[in-house]
């Protein structure tokens, strides 16, 4: 087993909800991540899925220390990245870059892609020196996969699948060792999804990069992760590799996750199993006693409502599993390709 | 239904056939382009596909395809300017509909045909409650007093599922989450009880488990009243749970239709077969995915022959020159691809 160049240890974040305009007062707490813990090691990719509201966002965004965290902390390397501030901090995101999932709104329409691209060099001049920047851009592109003769075109110019490839582009450029994915393919049409999750492999194999990838699409994560974790309204109910929660998921929830997604093959109408959850995700801001997802799930028990079940390997899992009565269960019949 | 009316508004549009078939909806060569100042884009170049009581009909396309501008033309809320027919017919009950006058076309809309679409909140009207909404139309349609229009807009809200329907009439649609919003308008949409129901990506928003509970619904509700329902999406997953025809959709024409069976088991275009190879799979373990190289046309500019020659793997000179016809290559299924026998024929 390869070390953690990144571990995440009970993180917490929580905003505040406020009343009032003059005499502001907190009146409670959204707890958008509520104590998450999880290592990645080098050259893997760690998918985080989960539905609308379940955090995977924040995470991502306090992974990049574009949040501070409520509590807990990340360590990079030996580092604890949240304690880290000016020169510090600015040396590390070197390391950590983020892919954003909407290619429209995360590059600035009014930069040609050469300087969009050519703007990491500035702030950190030591990795290409004044006159090789350009040369370094046009590297990029190709890179990515994209024509070095556009480096003057503006983001307006070029569809959503190569806006994302400039997003990756400069996400690589100053050759980061971690890379945070945030939905970065689910704005794009199905022909064009495709090319991109190529790229992302293809750059992984060459560099090797380590992903966090951030998704809501099960199909995609299991195409591209090693190990993925399955989050619930801000915690990780399930954890594992991809073939023990793809093939032997214990948690109910990753169970009814995985049976909702419809497979494109018609011959498999009928010989699914479907378990259907009822309801809506509770909110954050009170999430319920015990186990979140008790209030949705068809085990639940006395003890769901009054102990928190750890994300621990319980009896007969062989994967840490947030579930009292955590059961291995077959959901996907996977054929290799 | 009278016959007279049916001969009378049935000549032959440009392009169009113009025979009344017993269809239910019928869109017939089917022309559109938007007029804008960059130039004029032809959106969609000649489409036909009909939908039958009780069948579900899947427009399969990505984004540009066409797929919701044939059902914004179908329901007439074609942005006009930019948007233009330019030909073809889309006959209900074999009825030329872009022929009709404002006041047909109306009472058409909402007991005919009625219309759900991908983003409920922006669909609702925000400064009235859920339930006034739908009263409204028993009380406009209907003529029905206001306590009896509420009594069926609960009612409606009940028959969607929506849990403690009462309480819910008297809600903003702020105050609904994504999937009771989608409920809400489903209730909405079937409250005058349509004949052809027209779901445009109606769960592309949603999350993956209220995703299963919304396509349920719609396939249960569509089974009690036997509607037409024409199910417009761009995933494959969706599409191989509920369809029953497929049609499948590129720059603004029909490649390929086929029953769903046939069409996952053997795609007769390439581009079909593209798209289902570059999906990643719930239940395969895989290596590289499979692409369909380079972009979508330009519509403004669709390259001459075959408009996907650029892309396919197959492509030979033949492709640049001709545009090659839908046609039928087996019982109930047609593709237009020069090479439809060889892809259907192989082993």
């Amino acid at each position: 087993m390869s070390e953690n160049i990144l571990e995440v240890n009970d993180l917490v974040k929580h905003y505040p909800v406020t009343q009032g305009v003059v005499f502001k007062k907190t009146v409670g707490q959204v707890k958008a991540v509520d104590g998450v813990s999880f290592g990645l090691r080098a050259g893997e990719t760690l998918g985080v899925v989960g539905e609308s509201g379940c955090g995977k966002s924040t995470l991502a965004r306090v992974l990049m220390n574009l949040e501070k965290p409520t509590a807990g902390n990340v360590v990079y390397k030996g580092q604890d990245i949240s304690k880290l501030s000016g020169g510090a901090l600015r040396r590390l995101r070197r390391q950590i870059q983020l892919v954003m999932q909407d290619p429209y709104t995360s590059l600035n329409p009014r930069m040609t892609v050469g300087d969009l691209l050519g703007e990491p060099f500035e702030i950190h001049p030591e990795v290409a020196p004044k006159g090789s920047r350009r040369a370094k851009v046009r590297e990029l592109l190709d890179l990515v996969g994209l024509n070095p003769e556009h480096i003057n075109r503006y983001p307006h110019q070029f569809s959503g699948g190569q806006r994302q490839r400039i997003g990756i582009a400069r996400a690589l450029a100053l050759r980061p060792e971690i890379i945070v994915c945030d939905e970065p393919v689910s704005a794009l049409d199905v022909s064009i999804q495709a090319q991109v999750m190529n790229l992302l492999e293809q750059l992984q194999g060459e560099f090797g990069l380590s992903y966090v990838f951030i998704a809501h699409d099960l199909s995609v994560v299991r195409h591209l992760s090693d190990r993925v974790a399955v989050m619930y309204l801000g915690k990780i109910v399930e954890i594992g590799t991809e073939d023990e929660i793809y093939e032997r998921p214990t948690h109910p929830y990753t169970q009814a996750l995985l049976s909702a997604v419809p497979v494109p093959d018609p011959t498999q109408r009928n010989n699914k199993t479907i378990i259907r959850l009822t309801g809506d995700v509770p909110s954050p801001i009170s999430p319920p006693s015990g186990c979140r997802f008790r209030t949705r799930c068809w085990k639940a028990q006395d003890v769901c409502a009054e102990q928190v079940p750890l994300l621990e390997i319980r009896r007969g899992s062989d994967h840490p599993s947030a579930c009292h009565f955590a059961e291995k269960r077959e959901i996907v019949a996977t054929h290799e390709v | 239904m009278s016959d007279i009316l049916v001969s009378e508004q049935s000549a032959p549009g440009p392009g169009g056939s113009g025979r009344p078939s017993g269809r239910l909806l019928e869109v017939d060569d089917l022309r559109v382009e938007f007029r804008t100042r960059d130039g004029v884009a032809k959106v969609i170049n000649g489409v036909t596909y009909h939908v039958d009581a009780g069948e579900t009909l899947a427009v399969l396309g990505e984004s540009g395809s066409g797929k919701s501008v044939t059902a914004q033309t179908i329901m007439g809320i074609l942005d006009t300017p930019p948007g233009f027919v330019t030909g073809g017919q889309v006959r209900f009950h074999g009825k030329d509909m872009l022929r009709m006058s404002d006041e047909e076309r109306r009472r058409i809309r909402g007991e005919g045909i009625a219309m759900i679409f991908q983003d409920a909140l922006s669909a609702l009207n925000p400064v009235f409650t859920v339930g006034f909404q739908i009263a409204e139309q028993f009380r406009v349609r209907r003529g029905m007093g206001r306590a009896e229009a509420k009594k069926r807009a609960i009612d409606m809200l009940d028959q969607v599922k929506i849990p403690n329907a009462k309480g819910r009439f008297n809600n903003y649609p702020h105050q609904f989450s994504g999937g009771m919003r989608q409920r809400a308008m489903i209730a909405m949409s079937l409250a005058l009880d349509p004949e052809v129901l027209i779901a445009d990506e109606p769960t592309t928003a949603l999350d993956v488990t209220v995703q299963a509970q919304i396509m349920d619904l719609l396939a249960e509700l569509q089974r009690e009243r036997q509607m037409g329902m024409i199910l417009i999406t761009h995933d494959l997953g969706v599409v191989a749970d509920v369809a029953d025809r497929i049609a499948v959709m590129y720059a603004g024409r029909i490649v390929e239709e086929a029953d769903v069976y046939e069409l996952y088991a053997k795609p007769a275009h390439p581009y079909t077969l593209g798209l289902i190879d570059s999906i990643p799979r719930l239940d395969e373990k895989g290596q590289q995915l499979r692409t369909i190289k380079g972009l979508p046309p330009n519509l403004m500019n669709i390259p001459p022959g075959c408009p996907f020659n650029p892309r396919c793997p197959m492509a030979q000179p033949v492709c640049r020159e001709k545009v090659p016809p839908l046609l039928q290559v087996g019982p109930a299924r047609a593709s237009a691809c020069h090479f439809a026998e060889e892809l259907v024929n192989r082993v």
